[in-house]
């Protein structure tokens, strides 16, 4: 390998650094003031390149000066900003207070609705920008032709650090982010008006993402996807360099740029695995990144109220579990379709019972529950379609795939808590995804695998409906009695205080690692029977899409309910399937419909049906 | 009583399910400096937060500069010119000396100097020379002048100081006896929640004593240092 070479790929390396650290540098500004990871950053990044596209042409037509694109890429970034400012008047405001998990989810209903918008608004096909005028050619290094725009590139990054640095050390405004980035209550008792410096940091937030998204359209066309694929590397690069630092976002930015430069020669397929060991590795040293302080995030989260005192079912649960079990078993009479539909929310039962023991009985904010549901399926696929073995064996090894992941993922997982947690598990699932996804030769990529068919004795929907209804059933009543059992009640002490269940020599982390790989086999054995169910797998069912859906059962269903999942993944699955083919834009409903969820009905349908019947008749 | 700064009445206040404060009555003076006393857990600290809004009172009512308060977020009472100074000292420990000042800086009302970096500087001279310092390196009793300083910034008419003497060395302790007692040449009123009565005797003209989250005792300063019965009633542990 030449030296002239290497160069050239550091080179690159950087400007891929410089762009991330742009677009990570305002989704650590704003978790830092206001203590929100803002999935919809990535939604801001797709708007700045999409609005750039649009205007930046139109104001190439005038003059095709480097002036005008880069007053064109400022006005997008700018215009994004605005859009920023919308967000958090109308919704970010009002979920200041609310358990991180929600916050979460809510700021993903504003992914899901701005993905819809714009199909609505530019079409369903990539936008290819402009090319930047005075940067087009290539220039020669060592005799190695290189694009003159990504030399420009890499001095944008230092050029927006210091920017960001004077600002933040020479300004009122900064000054006042720092602080609030600390200790925004007491900022508020010294007469600062919060609203505003929140407004003003997420104005500025928005802006550094429409900027980085503005500042790509020579290098890639705008497209439908950008939001999620960049999220999760900025996501990444956050929590490597600690939350709320940009310094630290400079730092991660510059490895992973490095990293992913050099990796592409050594591992050309897995860059995406050693992201994550640099993640993995940074973490277990420094559990809140590079430059992060652990009272600034971990302090203060807030957890949802979880499960309290699981008690037998009374009378009435006991009469409505019947009855809805007996539905489900004669489904059979009513017609296939309602045999599908009922299998499917058998498997999704079981898929958000399990991530509710975490989450609900366990305070563990999984934010990539279909990993291992994913993982399930496809070592179930795999076994059956490569190995030619039957569907017996393969439903016996998608539990102990989805329990190994989550016991290799859960292992660095458990280490962390409140949002850093839910990162982590976030990241591990995107790189379980981007495997599978990558992974052409063993799992089909993005076609994924075909005849994942059952055993002949289990062929017909019938007789594989009611094998899906054992095995889920009994796994949800093994699960509920290990929430029952003192394994359970050791993992809520967990959650309430873990400082104080180690105090009275409770192993926390060796009780989580446990209930989290219990967790991963349950999921995985509901992504194996899903996958006989369906026939085929594809990577979807890794995707953050469907750990949003589970995580959305288990909001709907209330999470401090034991049974409540159940019911909300039944009622979720229905809505959709019922929703879904009647509308172009079930991803507007769906955002919709999350965000109403968090706003005016946080405890779910069980807290519901418990406030119905507490009230006196 | 015109001559009163802040007039609280029936003021109720709690944490969750756990009450704390029953009712509390208090005023304080223009210019005045009033010690609220008792022992640990009588409610103190919940009183002072209750006042500045950190804690939204349940019932009652604040009243601060004639406008009733009870309810409204703290940037609102910070600006009406209440300042407060928390017990945990809450420096913002990323920034400067300086920078901590800064984030403190409200204009003042018409027709009064404002308190600026340089008055604030002469008033706490150990702050002048670490200016550009981080807040992390100072000592404890240098965070706390700058945590005073930096509500003085705000050019309040009164001031809520939580325990200014707690954990401090001797010579700190007399040091913010001084500060709390130029404050008040400077007319500012002060309400200064206390466990140490040699402090509150030093910086006092009236004492209120809490127990179980009412005032149980209300008088000058020198009537509670002559009445021991009273002292141990509720003060002594």
């Amino acid at each position: 390998m030449e030296w002239s070479f290497l160069l050239v790929q550091a080179l690159s390396g950087l400007a891929s650094a410089s762009s991330l650290f742009v677009i990570a540098s305002g989704l650590t500004i704003v978790f830092g003031v206001t203590r929100i990871v803002n999935f919809a950053h990535g939604s801001f990044y797709m708007l700045g390149a999409y609005i750039a596209v649009t205007i930046v042409p139109w104001l190439l037509e005038f003059d095709r000066s480097p002036t005008l694109f880069f007053a064109g890429v400022l006005a997008s970034a700018l215009a994004v900003g605005a859009l920023g400012v919308v967000m958090e008047v109308l919704l970010l405001r009002r979920i200041y207070r609310v358990p991180e998990l929600f916050q979460l989810l809510a700021t993903f209903g504003v992914v899901l609705i701005v993905q819809d918008l714009v199909l609505l608004v530019w079409g369903p096909v990539d936008i290819p920008g402009p090319r930047a005028p005075g940067l087009r050619h290539g220039v020669y290094i060592l005799d190695q032709r290189f694009p003159a725009y990504e030399l420009f590139l890499i001095f944008v990054g230092p050029a927006v650090l210091a920017l960001l640095w004077l600002l933040m050390h020479r300004t009122r405004f900064g000054v006042l982010i720092r602080a609030a980035t600390q200790d925004r209550e007491m900022v508020g008792a010294l007469g600062v008006n919060q609203a505003m410096l929140f407004t003003g940091t997420l104005f500025l937030g928005a802006a550094l993402a429409g900027l980085g998204g503005a500042l790509q359209i020579p290098r890639v066309s705008a497209s439908a996807q950008m939001d999620l694929s960049i999220i999760t590397e900025a996501f990444v690069v956050t929590v490597i360099g600690g939350m709320g630092s940009v310094p630290g976002a400079f730092v991660a930015a510059l490895l992973i740029g490095l990293l992913q430069a050099f990796g592409v020669l050594v591992f050309p397929k897995i860059t995406l695995v050693l992201v994550f060991l640099l993640m993995a590795a940074v973490l277990v040293v420094k559990p809140w990144g590079l430059f992060g302080k652990p009272e600034a995030a971990a302090g203060r989260a807030v957890l949802p109220e979880g499960i309290l005192d699981p008690r037998p079912l009374d009378l009435a649960g006991k009469v409505l579990a019947g009855v809805a079990l007996l539905a489900l078993l004669a489904l059979p009479l009513v017609d296939a379709y309602a045999v599908k539909v009922g299998t499917e929310v058998l498997v999704l039962a079981l898929a958000a019972f399990s991530l509710n023991f975490l989450v609900g009985n366990g305070g563990i904010v999984s934010f990539g529950h279909a990993a291992y549901f994913g993982l399930g399926a496809y070592g179930a696929g795999l076994l059956v379609t490569k190995t030619g073995l039957p569907m017996e064996p393969a439903l016996v090894a998608a539990p102990i795939v989805g329990g190994a992941f989550a016991a290799l993922f859960g292992f660095f997982v458990v280490r962390l808590s409140g949002i850093y947690l839910a990162m982590l598990t976030l990241a591990f699932a995107q790189i379980a995804y981007a495997v599978v996804f990558q992974w052409v030769e063993v799992t089909g990529g993005d076609n994924g695998l075909v005849s994942v068919w059952p055993s002949r004795w289990a062929a017909s929907r019938e007789v594989y409906h009611y094998l899906t209804a054992a095995l889920t059933v009994a796994a949800i009543i093994f699960l509920r009695r290990v929430i029952h059992a003192p394994f359970g009640a050791t993992l809520r002490a967990a959650r309430d205080s873990a400082q104080r269940a180690d105090a009275i020599g409770v192993d926390v982390r060796t009780h989580r690692w446990l209930g989290f790989t219990l967790a991963g086999a349950a999921a995985g054995l509901a992504g194996g029977l899903y996958a006989f169910s369906k026939g085929s797998i594809d990577p979807t069912l890794l995707g953050i899409p469907l750990s949003v859906d589970f995580l959305s059962m288990i909001l709907l269903g209330g999470i401090q309910s034991v049974l409540g999942p159940v019911a909300g993944a039944a009622a979720f699955h229905a809505v959709k399937d019922f929703f879904m083919p009647l509308t172009d834009h079930w991803r507007l409903f769906l955002g919709l419909s999350i965000i109403a969820m968090v706003l005016i009905f946080p405890r779910g349908l069980a807290g519901a049906w418990a406030s119905l019947r507490r009230r006196p008749a | 009583m015109d001559d009163r700064v802040l007039d609280v009445t029936g003021l109720r206040a709690g944490y969750g399910p756990a009450e704390v404060l029953f009712g509390v009555e208090l005023h304080l003076a223009r210019g005045e400096v009033a010690a609220l006393m008792g022992r640990n857990g009588a409610g103190k600290s919940t009183t002072l937060k209750a006042i500045m809004g950190l804690l939204t009172p349940r019932a009652g009512s604040v009243r601060f500069a004639g406008q009733e308060i009870a309810g409204a977020a703290p940037f609102r009472i910070a600006r009406l010119g209440l300042g407060y100074v928390p017990e945990e000292r809450r420096i913002f420990t990323d920034l400067t000396v300086a920078e901590n000042l800064e984030v403190g800086r409200r204009a003042a009302p018409a027709g009064r100097a404002p308190w600026t970096p340089e008055r604030l500087f002469e008033f706490f001279p150990n702050l002048a020379e670490m200016r550009h310092r981080r807040a992390s390196a100072m000592s404890g009793g240098e965070q706390q002048m700058l945590t005073i300083a930096r509500t003085l910034m705000g050019n309040p008419e009164a001031v809520l100081l939580d325990e200014p003497s707690e954990g401090l060395a001797p010579v700190i302790v007399e040091q913010m006896a001084e500060a709390v007692l130029r404050m008040k040449a400077e007319g500012i009123a002060v309400l200064v929640s206390e466990q140490n009565l040699d402090f509150a005797a030093a910086v006092a003209d009236r004492a209120l004593i809490l127990e179980k989250g009412t005032v149980r005792w209300q008088g000058g300063i020198a009537a509670l240092e002559a009445d021991e019965d009273v002292r141990r009633a509720y003060l002594t542990v």
